[in-house]
C-alpha cells in the first residue's frame, strides 16, 4: 500500500478564510513530518467533505458516485481508496491510497485494518496538529513581546529624564505605556529668555513604527523650537518636515504651549489635540486653537491663541488614553469627569496622583490598558501681584518645594521590565554624577525592587502596574517603587542562611530584599491599603564614594 | 542596558572545567547553568568565568547557590574569577565568597591547581 497524500489542514475551515489560511499552512513545518503524494486541493465547499465526514469507514474512490471535483482529481492523482481521520467528530484530515501492488482489490480485513489504524492516527495526528498550533502562537507571541520591548525602549530614551525648575511653578508628569505601547510623548523644550516649550503629542498606530515617528516628531520640534518664537510657526514647519516622511495612514496629534514662567503668560497652537484644560477662579476652561493633526496635508496653517495663568491656577495637557479608558461596564472615564476632577484644587503632583487613583479606581482591578495615557500638570504656585487663596486652599509647603520629581513612570507587571526601570532610573540620575560603585547599588536596588513589585505586587499580570518615582532633595536621591500589594506585606529584610540554603534544607531563593537593603543608604516600606511603596534612599552629601559617612 | 540571554560553553583546562559565562545571570540562565554543571563532567574543580557577565540579579544569586549546592553534593571544588568590583562587593555580602574563591581572572584560576573541596576562603 502506498501513502499517497494526506489531505490539507484546511478541511476544518471557513470557506471565506480558506485561501489565506492554505497559504499560511504551507510554511508550516507540520507538512514535512508527514510522507506527501501529489497535493490536491480540496474546496471546502466539496461535497466530498462532508461524504467523508459521514463515513464509518474507506471510500472506494473507483466506485463512488459523487459529483465533486476534489474526488476527480483525487482519481486523476492514482488515489484509489480515501481512510477519513476523523478525531473528536471532526474530519481532520485522511490517509489516500493508490491501487494494491499486488492490484488486486482491497479486501474487508484491509478495510478493517485501515479503518482501526484511522481511528488510533487521528487523535495522534489531532495532538500533533494542536502542539504545532501552540508552537506557532508562542513564537508569534515572543516576537511581538520582542517588539514591545523594543518600542518601549525607543519611547522612553526620547521621555524627559528631568522635569524643568521653574521658579514660582509646579510641574508634574506622567507617562503611563499601555502594553502595545502607542506613540504618545511629551517634551519641556529651554528657550530663549527663560521661556519653556511644553508639548504633548499622540502618534496614531502603535509599536515600533509609531515609536520612530514619535522620536522622530520630538527631535523635529526640539530642533524647529528655539528657532521661533511662535509655536503656531513651529507647528507649521514640523508639518511640512514630517509630511513626506510620515508612513501611509499614521499622523501626528500635538499641542505646543510656550510658556512665559515669569508672567504665566503662554502662548499655544494645536495640531489636532485635546485642548488643555487651566483651573480659573470661575471654573475650568478648555485652551482652544484649531490646526490639522502634522504629517496629514501640506500648506497647513495653524492657528495661535495666548493665555495667561494666574497665581494659583492650573493647567492640565493629556492624551485621550486617560478620557478612553474603559471601566468594567465598558463606560469610558470620559471629558466630565477628567474636567471635575481638574476643578478641584490641588498642586501639580497631588493632581496627577489624585486623577491616576481616581483613573484606577474607575478602571478597577485586571484592567488591561488599551492605550497610552500622559499627564502634563501645571501650577502656578507664587508671583504676579494678586495671590489668590481659595477658601480651604493651603500654601505649598516647603518641604514640597524643594521636592524635585525628576522621573514618574509607570511599567506594566510583566516580568522582565524590571530592566526598564533599572536603566531609566540610571538615565535619570546620570546627570547627578554618582560614584560608579554608589550608581552600581541604586541599579541593583532598582532593579530588585522593581522585580519584587512585579512577582509579588502585580503577580506578573502586565495589566496591573508598577509606578516608579524618583525624586531629589538638597541632601537625598529617593527612588520609590509602588505596587498594588497582590501577594500581601512586604516582609522584613532579613539574612538569608546560606548554610541551609547549600545543605539543600532551604531554596536557594530569597536574596531580593536582602539585597536592596544593602545597596542603599535606607530602605523605606509604605503601606497604603493593600498598595506598598518601597522608598530607596541615597545621600548626596556627608558620604565617601562607598556611602560610609564622612 | 538591554538584556542579553546568557550563554555558557565549557572547556577543559588542566583538569579544571571552565565555565566561560556570557550575558545576563538572570531566571533565563537557569537551564544554561545547570547545563554547565553537567557540562562539567567528572572535572574536581569548576571554574565559573564571569569576563562576559554584565548583569546578576538575586534569581541569578540563587542559581549560583544552587551551583554551589550541586558541587558540594558531588564534592566539587567551585571557583570563580573575573567578577566586576560591584558583583564581588555582592558576592561577598552575600557570602559566596566563604565558599568560593574569588580569582582575578581565569589565568589565576586554573594555575592553582590544587583541590580543596571545601571552599576558599570559609
Amino acid at each position: 500500500m502506498a501513502l499517497l497524500h494526506s489531505l490539507r489542514r484546511s478541511l476544518r475551515l471557513d470557506p471565506s478564510t480558506l485561501e489565506a489560511r492554505v497559504a499560511a499552512d504551507d510554511d508550516r513545518p507540520a507538512k514535512q513530518l508527514l510522507p506527501t503524494g501529489p497535493q490536491v486541493e480540496i474546496a471546502a465547499s466539496d461535497p466530498l467533505l462532508a461524504y467523508l465526514q459521514s463515513s464509518p469507514g474507506p471510500v472506494d474512490l473507483t466506485s463512488l458516485e459523487l459529483d465533486s471535483p476534489a474526488v476527480r482529481d483525487l482519481r486523476e492523482a492514482g488515489v484509489a481508496l480515501v481512510v477519513p481521520l476523523i478525531s473528536q467528530g471532526e474530519l481532520i484530515g485522511t490517509l489516500n491510497l493508490g491501487p494494491r501492488l499486488s492490484e488486486q482489490e482491497y479486501s474487508t480485513d484491509d478495510r478493517r485494518l485501515l479503518a482501526s489504524l484511522a481511528t488510533q492516527a487521528a487523535p495522534a495526528v489531532r495532538v500533533a496538529e494542536l502542539v504545532l498550533e501552540r508552537a506557532g502562537e508562542i513564537q508569534a507571541r515572543e516576537r511581538l513581546e520582542q517588539e514591545m520591548r523594543v518600542a518601549t525602549l525607543i519611547q522612553q530614551q526620547f521621555l524627559p529624564h528631568e522635569l524643568p525648575k521653574l521658579p514660582d511653578w509646579q510641574v508634574a508628569a506622567y507617562y503611563g505605556p499601555a502594553r502595545a505601547v502607542g506613540g504618545d510623548f511629551y517634551d519641556f523644550i529651554e528657550l530663549p529668555d527663560g521661556r519653556i516649550g511644553i508639548v504633548v503629542g499622540d502618534v496614531t498606530d502603535k509599536g515600533v513604527p509609531a515609536a520612530l515617528i514619535m522620536a522622530r516628531t520630538q527631535s523635529v520640534l526640539r530642533g524647529e523650537a528655539p528657532r521661533f518664537l511662535s509655536p503656531g510657526e513651529v507647528l507649521r514647519r514640523a508639518n511640512e518636515i514630517l509630511l513626506p516622511e510620515m508612513p501611509a495612514r499614521m499622523f501626528v496629534t500635538c499641542l505646543y504651549l510656550v510658556l512665559e514662567p515669569a508672567t504665566g503668560r503662554v502662548v499655544y497652537a494645536n495640531a489636532g489635540h485635546l485642548p488643555p484644560y487651566v483651573r480659573t477662579a470661575d471654573g475650568v476652561i478648555e485652551l482652544r486653537a484649531t490646526g490639522m493633526p502634522l504629517g496629514l496635508l501640506p500648506g497647513m496653517a495653524y492657528e495661535e491663541k495666548e493665555a495667561v495663568i494666574d497665581p494659583r491656577q492650573s493647567v492640565l495637557l493629556y492624551s485621550d488614553g486617560v478620557v478612553e479608558a474603559h471601566g468594567p461596564a465598558g463606560d469610558m472615564f470620559g471629558f466630565p469627569r477628567l474636567r471635575a476632577l481638574m476643578a478641584q484644587e490641588r498642586p501639580g503632583t497631588e493632581l496627577l496622583n489624585h486623577l491616576l487613583e481616581e483613573l484606577h479606581e474607575f478602571v478597577g482591578r485586571g484592567w488591561d490598558q488599551e492605550d497610552d495615557i500622559t499627564l502634563v500638570a501645571l501650577q502656578r504656585t507664587g508671583g504676579g501681584e494678586h495671590v489668590l487663596l481659595g477658601a480651604g486652599a493651603e500654601p505649598v509647603s516647603a518641604e514640597a518645594a524643594e521636592r524635585r520629581v525628576l522621573l514618574t513612570l509607570s511599567l506594566p507587571g510583566e516580568p522582565g521590565n524590571e530592566r526598564i526601570a533599572m536603566s531609566q532610573v540610571a538615565a535619570t540620575v546620570a546627570p547627578l554624577d554618582l560614584p560608579t560603585a554608589r550608581l552600581e547599588r541604586l541599579k541593583t536596588a532598582v532593579s530588585e525592587a522593581a522585580m519584587n513589585a512585579i512577582e509579588y505586587g502585580s503577580q506578573n499580570d502586565p495589566a496591573i502596574p508598577v509606578e516608579i518615582e524618583v525624586w531629589v532633595t538638597e541632601d537625598d536621591l529617593f527612588v520609590s517603587v509602588a505596587d498594588r500589594g497582590l501577594s500581601g506585606p512586604i516582609p522584613d529584610a532579613e539574612q538569608p542562611d546560606l548554610e541551609a540554603k547549600l545543605a539543600g534544607e532551604q531554596k536557594p531563593r530569597g536574596w531580593g530584599l536582602f539585597l536592596i537593603k544593602h545597596m542603599v543608604d535606607a530602605m523605606e516600606v509604605v503601606t497604603d491599603g493593600a498598595a506598598q511603596k518601597v522608598i530607596l534612599t541615597l545621600h548626596l552629601r556627608g558620604v565617601d564614594d562607598a556611602g560610609q559617612p564622612v | 542596558m538591554p538584556a542579553s540571554r546568557f550563554e555558557a560553553k565549557v572547556r577543559l583546562e588542566a583538569g579544571i572545567a571552565v565555565v566561560t559565562m556570557g550575558g545576563d545571570i538572570d531566571r533565563e540562565a537557569e537551564s544554561g547553568l545547570a547545563a554547565a554543571y553537567a557540562a562539567a563532567g567528572g572535572a574536581d574543580v569548576v571554574l565559573l568565568d564571569f569576563t562576559n557577565v554584565g548583569y546578576i540579579n538575586s534569581t541569578g544569586i540563587a542559581l549560583i547557590v544552587r551551583f554551589l549546592a550541586d558541587g558540594r553534593r558531588d564534592h566539587r571544588e567551585i571557583r570563580a574569577c573575573a567578577l566586576s568590583p560591584h558583583y564581588t562587593e555582592i558576592f561577598e555580602l552575600t557570602r559566596l565568597s566563604d565558599y568560593m574563591t574569588i580569582f582575578d581572572d581565569a589565568a589565576s584560576a586554573t594555575a592553582l591547581t590544587t583541590s580543596d573541596p571545601t571552599g576558599g576562603r570559609g
